[in-house]
């Protein structure tokens, strides 16, 4: 068990990191290399001041009128987002991971808010799994792909949680943990997820649009 | 889910049977893999099938919220199955996909301004546009005015010399209530060309009478071409025939180029300013219009403002203002459009939502240019504007485009409401002061 430890917690760990990193690179350029191979025309139209005001306002919650529109989804995805980095990097456990290996450390979040938090997130997962199940328009262009790249993020939360309350054998949740996380740093550039990567990209593009070619908001 | 009924068209059937799976195949890569580029990854890489453009879409909330006229639900029967079968579709799915894409959505792009990630689906569906016009399934009526543009180069089979009558008629008709006015045809060196769209000379005549009126009685130096590049108006751009459309705006911009001026002016029309403004100078290469496009409204606009247009008396019944989406969402026309309709009518009564948020007419897009097969489909798919119009409870719509006329038009009379329909030019020549008439 231990040597899994050292194995997931060590050169996985770091092996995760560099494909994400590498992979997001990878990403990012590639589709900005096609960009000017086959889009060069749509460079042409990509203004940073209208891409920052998409962007910039497509990040304040409530701030566009689909937002409004849907006031309990936004909410909750916003948190989702938020809370998502929040554990990830003042969780107290990571951070003792960092100054392991880094010897650097900024501030933690108290555990009970972290566990909150936690628990929060979960429930999101649920509602982003039901929803897709009952609402129709959903539903319909949901396939299982979509559950799949879900259970990929829920996963480390979930083994998060469970091996911070000790359910179960401790050391093995750890090391899951570790796993699903790791899994899901190394899926981001490769599937759907890299939306996390691409939005900007494609936020700022059309904002351009919006904004110097046909002076309208595009929010 | 309801079983879905898709609609029988000559053009759509008689380009299947020629079809084989290899030609379907090869075209489909060929388009999504050689012409369409990063764009394209990126959107179906960043999709999240989280559903939330649905309500973005008219033919979704007028048909009840059924999910297969979403526009991710479009994507879904178009592009992903086109994409996750690297071609292989059958000839029935092309047959319906190019009904989904080319008579279920107006690529009005209101859906863009509500995918939190900027997801241009009005793009998607112009590449399944694309697609079957390089199969040669379009439907049959847009067709037939596609190959108008390629054999007259306008709209709607107009001849050389039926142009040049259709003005001097309006010019005689005009002299009467204002006898100094002119058509200058072909001046070279005016500051202004104005261009209008095909069916204008043949069933609209009294636009062209009307934009006369309002050209002379406020000082324009003007002139409308007597050559072929009259025609501003492009379905070539809605059938996906991306050669036309540029020979067609090529012919647009020589004409002004010809007759050296300074700047184009068009007629109340929406998609035509989005042929001109947007997309047609694109094909050929132009960043923006090599001469300045002014649409109607921004061109009425700006005549109020400096002072050379005048208002004698107000409109006064209650008037609503439909928003055509290729001048709002694609120029952001919409608040030049109420100050010139404020300053003429005295009751504004807004429909909502609106502005740039406006619903579309469902006429756009070629939609309402693919003929009476669809036309049903089509009016069902609105039944939401008929709500709003309802809502307003005026019996005057001001509708600047002329696609939104036909759309509205078909609307109104199905779902039986008492309006009547305007342009703003209309409202704008019976209450201008006319400093020269008789
Ligand atoms: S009709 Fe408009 S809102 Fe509907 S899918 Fe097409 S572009 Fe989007
Ligand atoms: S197009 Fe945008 S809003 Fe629609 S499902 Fe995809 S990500 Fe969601
Ligand atoms: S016809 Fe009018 S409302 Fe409809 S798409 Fe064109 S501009 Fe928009």
């Amino acid at each position: 068990m231990q040597d899994i430890y050292l194995l997931v917690a060590g050169p996985l760990a770091w092996a995760a990191w560099a494909i994400f990193f590498l992979g997001s690179a990878y990403k990012i350029w590639s589709t900005l290399a096609v960009a000017k191979q086959k889009d060069q025309v749509l460079l042409n139209y990509v203004s940073f001041r209208y891409a920052l005001r998409s962007i910039i306002n497509w990040s304040i919650p409530f701030n566009t009128t689909n937002m409004r529109l849907h006031p309990v989804f936004t909410g909750v995805a916003f948190f989702f987002h938020i809370a998502f980095f929040v554990l990830l990097i003042f969780i107290s456990a990571h951070q003792i991971m960092i100054e392991e290996g880094f010897g650097i450390g900024w501030v933690t979040l108290p555990d009970i808010v972290a566990d909150i938090l936690a628990f929060a997130v979960l429930g999101v997962c649920v509602f982003f799994a039901v929803r897709r199940v009952i609402r129709p328009e959903v539903n319909y262009v949901t396939d299982w792909t979509d559950y799949g790249l879900l259970a990929l993020v829920t996963a480390p939360f979930l083994t998060g949680v469970l091996a911070y309350h000790q359910v179960g054998d401790y050391m093995t949740m750890v090391i899951l943990h570790m796993l699903s996380a790791e899994i899901l740093l190394v899926a981001i550039p490769f599937t759907r997820l890299s939306h996390m990567l691409l939005a900007s990209l494609t936020r700022g593009y059309i904002g351009s649009e919006f904004g110097m070619v046909r002076h309208v908001n595009d929010w | 889910m309801k079983e879905r009924v898709w609609i029988q068209d000559e053009g759509i059937d008689r380009g299947a049977e020629k079809l084989t799976p290899e030609r379907i195949e090869k075209t489909i890569n060929a388009v999504l893999g050689n012409e369409a580029g990063a764009r394209l990854k990126a959107y179906v890489e960043t999709c999240a099938h989280c559903g939330l453009c649905a309500e973005a879409c008219h033919f979704y909330m007028s048909r009840d919220k059924d999910p297969r006229f979403s526009p991710v639900g479009k994507v879904k029967q178009t592009i992903w199955e086109m994409l996750d079968k690297k071609g292989k579709v059958s000839v029935e799915f092309m047959k319906q996909a190019v009904q989904v894409a080319q008579t279920e959505c107006n690529l009005c792009r209101r859906c863009v301004q509500y995918c939190p990630f900027g997801i241009d689906i009005a793009y998607m569906m112009s590449l399944v546009r694309r697609i079957a016009h390089k199969l040669e399934i379009t439907p049959l009526y847009i067709q037939d005015t596609a190959h108008s543009h390629s054999a007259t180069m306008n709209q709607m089979w107009v001849k050389d010399d039926e142009w040049i009558d259709a003005l001097h008629w309006q010019e005689d008709e005009i002299r009467e209530e204002l006898p100094a006015a002119r058509i200058p045809l072909d001046k070279e060196g005016a500051e202004i060309m104005y261009s209008v769209i095909g069916p204008e000379p043949k069933f609209r005549t009294q636009l062209i009478y009307q934009a006369a009126a309002i050209m002379n009685e406020t000082g324009c130096d003007w002139t409308m071409p007597a050559t072929p590049g009259w025609d501003n108006s492009d379905m070539a751009m809605y059938t996906g025939d991306s050669e036309m459309m540029g020979r067609l705006k090529r012919m647009h911009f020589d004409t002004a180029a010809r007759l050296r001026v300074k700047k184009i002016v068009m007629g109340e029309c929406g998609h035509a300013f989005r042929s001109v403004y947007d997309t047609g100078n694109r094909v050929l290469g132009w960043r923006m219009p090599p001469v300045p496009v002014i649409h109607a409204l921004e061109f009425y606009w700006d005549l109020l403002n400096s002072g050379k247009l005048k208002v004698a008396k107000k409109f006064e019944e209650p008037v609503t203002f439909h928003d055509p989406c290729n001048v709002v969402r694609g120029r952001g026309l919409h608040e030049k459009a109420r100050e010139v309709v404020r300053a003429f009518c005295t009751n504004l009564v807004e429909m909502y939502p609106n502005k740039e948020h406006n619903y579309c007419c469902a006429a756009g897009g070629g939609v309402i240019n693919c003929g009476p097969p669809f036309k049903n489909a089509r009016v069902e798919g609105n039944r939401i504007k008929a709500e709003q119009l309802r809502a307003t409870g005026v019996k005057v719509c001001i509708a600047p485009c002329h696609n939104c006329h036909g759309g509205l038009e078909d609307i109104i009379h199905k779902y039986k409401l008492d309006i009547e329909l305007k342009f703003l030019g209309e409202i704008i020549y019976d209450c201008m002061e006319k400093p020269n008439a008789v």
